[in-house]
């Protein structure tokens, strides 16, 4: 017991020094508690936030997906190339099948054939990276008529005063939230999280769950990716590098275990908000923004030490 | 008996929502086995969890030979004697036994390097000091469970402990095993070591403890010697009340055959089993732990995998079935180890207990809440289920509590064929009888009941035939006045000594 208030005090001083943190940062840069700024960082956060809300699934079952960062590229070349091609709405449709097929994919080796997860996503990285290049012989693409299509709307537009792609993230959260808190499918989740074993003497098919994990993590990150085609209005090779990480990081920031069966979208929200205004405070700061990355491993390390300094402690009172 | 060698004042203890120890005091004698005992969720594992550094106590002391004493941590407390052996075995698998000995306290040089050599020395003579039957090299996930009990109680010698504390030991030892565990508990005892024997068994306590002390509701009752008082006494002073001793019985009526079981073939496992259990009838299945028979019912029940075999499900014959088709024609399976098969730890009774039947508990894939927390309820005041709450984590219960759990999740949904695999391990007496009760009444139903246990009296008391298993195989069948204590022992002996021959 000692040990588990130990680690609530641990993450409640996470909590502190993010407090400390802001005010940091907000007395040495003004435009940091802005509206414009807090929206700016609402708008980048609902690209990874949607991505992660996926990722909660997959995490919650004790499983990775890294694989997320290159499918995220491939996906918006997708888009925006379909998009100078087939126009905005049989774009959409090919990036969003994409995704799920993808997903799926990684359910299969994951859930059927049971691979390592860590393994089977990191390959898929690679392989989806690779994919990028061939698709795009190299080149990066832009949407060809960026001032016309409504396609701008996904990225760009407002709708009563909020950004339509942080309305976006937030339905989905809530959607996500629901379906893991009130459906036998969320209750699913979180048994085979939680003890497997338990789980498949309980009749539940682990197989298909975590399968269907992977399905919805791969949807997500198509969603993410038209957000981000229609942001950015066009796709480079690299444009969603290192997002695997990014994600993972303010997944397991917002407290859910890596090991599975405990955790929640709300904290998915917090923990990858979170990191979203760290990494624009450090920016404020006038810290180059390559800094993000040593945040993303800071970040890691710390929060995965909590989580396992909890679960110890778990285990051992 | 001795001095006293370590004695606590004054110990209280709160979880959220609980006072799980009150104001407890409690002295332990060097050279006594001194029982602890009370029902579940008396507070018995948290009491020696706090004397083996695990809990902090919010109130009170520890006096540990003759001075006021803080026990840092587990680690702490070995090194200082106190050995605490967990109710649930919780040794590394992957290590070896003398790894597994020394556990946190490997002997390095200064480089931090493992002085593997001394290692090795030590848990020899620790291990050939309890006579065991095996090295210090083997791998501690290929030994039975009495072995690795064996490993745990090795610690005492190794870390030459005064005071040794079993929770429940013997849930899942075999008899030749228990009787094995109480020479080498007598020979710690004749050391001078001090002894806390918790168990739900009155007849161990009575066997070997000379002062019993129960607990209820986390206060004391009483401290007793054994030699000058008996069951019943013992009994009201846990739950207020005395118990009949003997087992009730459903009445036999038996309806229409449930499940047929015909020539069951796994290699290695078992071979040829071949068994039938109609509506109303108790079947209770003996053998001894590793016999195969929880591998038998695993199998009948989808969770592994058979070579060979004919299952019949109401007359019809049927593929091996998955879990989920077993549970959705009728079948329940309450496993045999409560924390790996049969809870989500971190989920609370309400969810545990809807886990198998999600489909009945949802329309149009939603959960329904207010038929969760019905059931949920329902089961709580059925078996008195010790719980804070619907959605207090079952990890936080008490291990008689768990089980109760496990009870719950495979009765709320009405199952035409209940397998009971060890039904009653880790219960309190109390809540053993209501579930033999329960058993009774559910063949009254018209359920089929199937009941595995390593307790003689046990399925001979609750089962209407009891089958007999050694080894992989059915060996022996008894009905009326043929099922004797001397029948069954005889059955499974016999057919090992063949089987040696
Ligand atoms: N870590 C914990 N958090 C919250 N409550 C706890 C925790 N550990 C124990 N409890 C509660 O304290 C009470 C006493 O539990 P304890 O495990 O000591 O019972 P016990 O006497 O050993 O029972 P059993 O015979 O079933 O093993 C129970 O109500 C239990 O739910
Ligand atoms: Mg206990």
């Amino acid at each position: 017991m000692g040990q588990t208030i130990n680690g609530l005090l641990r993450r409640h001083g996470l909590a502190l020094a993010f407090l400390v943190f802001l005010g940091v940062v907000a007395l040495n840069a003004d435009a940091f508690l802005s509206p414009g700024n807090i929206l700016d960082v609402l708008r980048q956060v609902s690209i990874t936030g949607m991505m992660a809300l996926g990722v909660t699934f997959v995490v919650l079952t004790g499983r990775l997906d890294l694989s997320i960062g290159s499918l995220l590229t491939l996906l918006t070349v997708i888009v925006v190339d379909q998009h100078n091609i087939a126009g905005p709405f049989p774009a959409i449709v090919m990036t969003l099948l994409a995704g799920l097929a993808v997903g799926a994919f990684n359910g299969v080796l994951v859930g059927f054939v049971g691979l390592n997860a860590l393994i089977v996503t990191l390959a898929m990285l690679s392989f989806l990276q690779g994919l990028v290049l061939l698709y795009s012989g190299g080149s990066n693409v832009n949407v060809a008529n960026a001032q016309e299509t409504w396609f701008a709307v996904f990225g760009r537009g407002d709708f009563l005063g909020l950004p339509v792609p942080v309305i976006l993230f937030l339905v989905g959260a809530v959607i996500a939230g629901v379906v893991l808190q009130f459906t036998t499918f969320g209750r699913r989740v979180y048994g085979v999280g939680g003890n497997e074993t338990a789980s498949v003497f309980s009749g539940i098919d682990a197989r298909w769950t975590v399968f269907w994990t992977y399905v919805v993590s791969g949807f997500t990150t198509g969603v993410a990716a038209v957000i981000m085609g229609s942001r950015v209005m066009g796709a480079q090779n690299t444009i969603g590098q290192g997002y695997e990480l990014t994600v993972l990081a303010g997944v397991i920031l917002g407290g859910t275990s890596l090991l599975g069966g405990s955790g929640s979208i709300w904290r998915t929200v917090i923990g990858i908000s979170m990191l979203g205004f760290i990494q624009n405070g450090l920016l404020l700061l006038g810290f180059p923004y390559y800094v993000q990355w040593l945040v993303t491993w800071a970040v890691i390390i710390i929060a995965v030490w909590i989580d396992l300094g909890a679960k110890r402690g778990r285990i051992f009172a | 008996m001795g001095d006293v060698i370590l004695k606590v004042e004054g110990i209280t203890k709160t979880f959220p929502g609980v006072t799980a120890l009150d104001d407890v005091s409690f002295d332990i004698r060097s050279g006594e086995v001194h029982a602890l005992v009370g029902e579940n969720g008396a507070g018995k594992s948290t009491l020696m969890k706090v004397l083996a550094g695990l809990h902090k106590p919010d109130a009170g002391e520890i006096i540990y030979q003759g001075a006021p004493t803080q026990v840092a941590g587990p680690l702490d407390a070995r090194r200082k004697g106190i050995l605490l052996i967990h109710q649930e075995l919780s040794l590394s698998p992957e290590l070896s036994v003398a790894e597994n000995i020394y556990l946190g306290a490997w002997p390095t040089n200064r480089f931090g390097v493992l002085k593997k050599r001394e290692l090795r020395r030590h848990a020899a003579s620790a291990l050939d000091a309890l006579g065991c039957g095996f090295g210090p090299d083997t791998r501690v996930g290929t030994l039975s469970v009495a072995m690795q009990q064996m490993v745990e109680i090795a610690r005492a010698e190794a870390f030459n402990a005064n005071v040794v504390i079993f929770d429940e030991p013997t849930a899942s030892l075999t008899d030749t095993e228990k009787d094995q565990l109480f020479q080498t508990i007598r020979g710690l005892k004749a050391r001078g070591v001090g002894i806390v024997y918790i168990s739900h068994k009155m007849n161990e306590i009575f066997d070997i403890t000379d002062r019993i002390t129960v607990l209820r509701d986390g206060q004391v009752q009483g401290t007793v010697d054994t030699a000058e008082t008996d069951l019943n006494q013992v009994t009201r002073m846990m739950i207020g009340r005395t118990l009949d001793t003997y087992f009730i019985r459903a009445k036999a009526e038996f309806g229409a055959e449930v499940l047929r079981v015909e020539g069951l073939s796994k290699a290695g496992v078992f071979r040829d089993v071949g068994f039938s259990v109609r509506e109303g009838e108790v079947l209770g299945l003996y053998g001894l732990v590793g016999a195969g028979r929880s591998e038998v019912v695993e199998t009948v029940f989808g969770v592994r995998k058979a070579d060979s075999g004919k299952l019949y499900w109401k007359g019809g014959e049927i593929a091996l079935p998955s879990p989920r088709q077993s549970i959705d024609m009728g079948m329940a399976l309450v496993p045999e180890s409560r924390k790996e098969q049969g809870l989500v730890l971190m989920m609370g009774g309400r969810e545990n207990t809807s886990l198998p039947h999600l489909g009945l508990f949802s329309s149009v894939s939603i959960m329904n809440r207010p038929k969760e927390l019905a059931v949920f309820e329902k089961y709580r005041s059925a078996l008195s289920i010790k719980t804070t709450g619907p959605d207090q984590a079952v990890s936080q219960l008490s291990g008689g509590n768990q089980q109760k759990f496990v009870l719950a999740k495979w009765l709320c949904a009405d199952p035409k064929l209940i397998i009971l695999d060890e039904p009653t391990r880790g219960i309190d007496v109390g809540s053993k009888s209501a579930i033999h009760e329960l058993i009774a009444d559910l063949a009254q139903k018209g359920l089929a009941v199937i009941v595995i246990s390593s307790e003689m009296p046990e399925v001979l008391g609750v089962s209407h035939r009891v089958l007999a298993m050694s080894e992989g195989a059915i060996v022996a069948e008894f009905e009326g006045d043929a099922m004797t204590e001397e029948n069954l022992i005889d059955a499974v002996s016999h057919h090992r000594d063949d089987a040696a021959a």
